[in-house]
């Protein structure tokens, strides 16, 4: 496989959410706003693509006993770097995503790339596929976020682009729409997966 | 600003519950859901985990990282507390109750990596909970947490008879109900005390 093969394969066809429903917790919870979503995204990226990295240079030196841990030592310390960054660069936006940043250390879209690629692969290969998992996260995040901040804010990005005549679906900012939106993509997904078999 | 642990402890369960409001712990409550008795052990370990583990944590972050002024390790700490309390948990189990062993020990693995436990740790550092209100606040949230699982295993075995949309099966109708469910809880905020 060369290196744009890769990309697409971890971003769409094999995208964590829609096709292995991982990492759903923080799709739910930072979609409010997109804003939030696309600062989360980055951070994913961020995350994926060094710590894969991290972990497929130092793969044959991590005992197999405690792969898991040393793992997620390496997740965690990139973690805190992003935490750092957002807490100095962006204060408002990290405290609206509270504990989210640091539940990235959990989000298992990160260990699932780590074991099903990481662990046997090239660095560099590591590091865009672990890049093409975030770009696809992060547009699935977009996405979602999308529709809940239009319909629930009338805006996009914080802009306003409803007029006043625009009641807010409240709705939309509370959580169950993150449920619903979610499950609309997934069958979406699914059916053009069964039109094209 | 002081608040009664005993109110903390039924908004964790109903007006906020960690899974339905805050989306924690959705990845094996998708996967394990399918079953009501695997529900419960997988309910009833992360119960157990989430309330020693808080505990734990809480004595953890203000008698070592506060004092040492290294809160930001705070991550690396919470995660290796509570992997090493599940794995004594699993070694303890295993070693002096081999039926509670086959009934919940092959859960607890699973629950290192369960954001509900991880995010219960970083929630009672951001809201600045004293050690009472920790602990309501741990065990609030393992039981709504058990409670939720435990509602959508039964829901699931009744739709097995159903008919469900080809493209829906799975994860897209599992996700619906949730969010049915996520609105039916809404409706206990009305009786919310604390947001």
């Amino acid at each position: 496989m060369n290196k744009k093969q890769i990309f697409i394969q971890s971003a769409f066809t094999e995208n964590a959410i829609w096709a292995q429903i991982l990492g759903i917790c923080s799709a739910l919870a930072v979609t409010n706003q997109m804003k939030n979503s696309l600062v989360m995204g980055l951070g994913v990226i961020f995350t994926l693509a060094l710590s894969m990295f991290t972990i497929s240079a130092i793969r044959s030196l991590i005992p197999p006993r405690v792969r898991m841990m040393a793992q997620t030592f390496i997740i965690a310390f990139y973690v805190i770097l992003v935490d750092l960054f957002l807490k100095a660069v962006l204060p408002e936006v990290s405290q609206q995503l509270g504990p989210y940043v640091g539940l990235i250390i959990t989000n298992c879209i990160i260990m699932g790339r780590a074991e099903a690629f990481a662990i046997k692969n090239t660095p560099l290969d590591s590091m865009i596929d672990g890049i093409g998992a975030g770009v696809g996260y992060t547009l699935v995040l977009l996405l979602i976020s999308l529709i809940r901040e239009i319909f629930g804010f009338g805006a996009i990005f914080g802009y306003q682009v409803m007029g006043t005549w625009w009641t807010p679906w409240s709705i939309m900012v509370m959580a169950p729409s993150a449920f619903f939106l979610l499950a609309m993509l997934i069958w979406l997904v699914e059916i053009r997966k069964r039109k094209k078999r | 600003m002081e608040i009664n642990a005993f109110v903390i402890f039924f908004a964790a369960i109903f007006t906020s519950n960690i899974l339905l409001t805050n989306f924690l712990g959705m990845c094996s409550f998708l996967s394990v859901s399918r079953e009501v008795e695997s529900s419960f052990g997988l309910g009833v370990a992360v119960f157990f985990v989430i309330v020693c583990t808080t505990a734990i944590n809480y004595a953890v972050y203000h008698l070592i990282l506060v004092p040492l002024d290294i809160i930001y390790l705070q991550y690396i700490v919470f995660i290796i507390v509570i992997a090493a309390f599940v794995q004594l948990t699993e070694l303890f189990v295993e070693r002096f109750s081999p039926v509670l062993y086959y009934t919940l020990g092959i859960f607890l693995p699973l629950i290192t990596v369960n954001c509900a436990i991880f995010g219960v740790s970083l929630f009672m550092v951001i809201r600045n909970y004293s050690f009472l209100q920790s602990i309501a606040y741990g065990a609030g949230a393992g039981l709504g947490w058990l409670l939720a699982i435990l509602s959508l295993a039964g829901l699931r075995q009744k739709l097995k008879l159903q008919r469900v949309p080809a493209g829906l099966r799975g994860a897209g109708i599992t996700l619906i109900i949730t969010g049915i469910m996520s609105l039916a809880f809404i409706g206990f905020s009305g009786i919310a005390v604390i947001q």
